[in-house]
């Protein structure tokens, strides 16, 4: 794992070097892994605007903040599960996450028929996500949440929830967009020349789908 | 070559890895939902979510987006401007308890 540099060098040598060197300083890497991350990158900047203004909304608000774990209850077979949908829907997209890392192994075996599928099998995990989602928001909308006010208490919370959620939802669905589109392509047989890199380029936006989902779910619906 | 990847800067790992992994991040979404379950509050609460936040996104970075495999150069380029956001969380925090104070003091009756 820590091998990056020949034994003589250090790492700081070989950052030095790369830095400094011409042409291009992100040796090894494609350019559209590069782009790929750089785009990640702002996304992480946009996601983080959103939770430091849920942040501040949090802290400003001089009334209750409603309990997450009573608001996203539901009642199976009779039992009232704190929180339930939502740790359902959290395993869902690890699970997904699992897949996709499965499929860009298989990608770069050329087992192209495997890779294509299980990124369909990611791409229905995400369906499945956003399916829940889609229940959550009518279940709420039901219960009178509204973008500027609910009746649980502080009225910024439906703002935030609508927003933050529906941002990630939205990232949810152009992604399994992008997957179907890329295991099509990978199915038809049209990196066989080019190699399956491509595979490993989505995976990456898909993992972070997962990731800015980790911090949702901490800091919206565990806080 | 010198990063555990070929010429082509493929990533190829075991598969047993993911698998290890993927169990851990279930692993750490399961305590995290027992930390809401069982009803943990106060300071305990928020270390734990925060901890097992931390170790499962650190593990979907590391691991299935392969940054321990890429070259140093290129881990900081994206790993470090995130930490920007570090000094908006101070400002906003530090603003927002003027903020609060205020509406304290002005709106309550």
């Amino acid at each position: 794992m820590g091998n990056f540099a020949p034994a003589k060098t250090t790492r700081t040598e070989v950052l030095i070097e790369d830095w400094a060197s011409d042409k291009d300083a992100f040796k090894n890497v494609s350019w559209g892994k590069a782009m790929m991350w750089i785009f990640l990158l702002s996304d992480t900047f946009i996601f983080s605007c959103f939770l430091v203004g849920y942040m501040s909304v949090r802290m400003t608000t001089a009334e209750i903040w409603p309990n997450s774990s009573e608001v996203f209850a539901l009642t199976i077979m009779g039992e009232h599960i704190p929180l339930i949908l939502i740790a359902i829907m959290t395993f869902v997209l690890i699970t997904s996450s699992g897949t996709m890392a499965m499929a860009v192994n298989c990608g770069y075996r050329n087992q192209r028929k495997q890779a294509a599928i299980l990124m369909l099998v990611t791409a229905g995990f995400g369906l499945c996500f956003v399916g829940m989602q889609a229940f959550e928001w009518s279940k709420l909308i039901e219960e009178g949440v509204r973008p500027w006010g609910n009746p649980m208490g502080a009225p910024q919370f439906g703002a935030i929830f609508f927003m933050v959620t529906g941002f990630h939802g939205f990232h949810v669905s152009i992604g399994v967009i992008y997957l179907i589109i890329v295991a099509f392509k990978v199915l038809r047989g049209d990196y066989e020349e080019r190699g399956y890199e491509i595979v490993e380029i989505t995976g990456l936006y898909w993992h972070f789908v997962d990731l800015v989902w980790v911090f949702i779910f901490a800091f919206f619906y565990l806080w | 070559m010198e990063n555990g990847s070929d010429i082509q800067g493929q990533q190829q790992h075991p598969i047993s890895l993911y698998f290890k992994v993927w169990g851990l991040l279930f692993v750490l979404s399961g305590l995290s939902y027992a930390v809401d379950y069982m009803q943990v509050q106060g300071e305990l609460r928020w270390t734990l979510i925060i901890i097992f936040m931390f170790l499962k996104a650190g593990l979907i970075v590391a691991v299935f987006m392969h940054m321990v495999w890429e070259r140093i150069a290129f881990v900081l380029a994206i790993l470090l401007p995130p930490l920007c956001i570090l000094v908006l969380i101070a400002l906003m925090s530090i603003e927002a308890d003027y903020t609060y104070f205020n509406r304290l003091f002005f709106f309550n009756d």
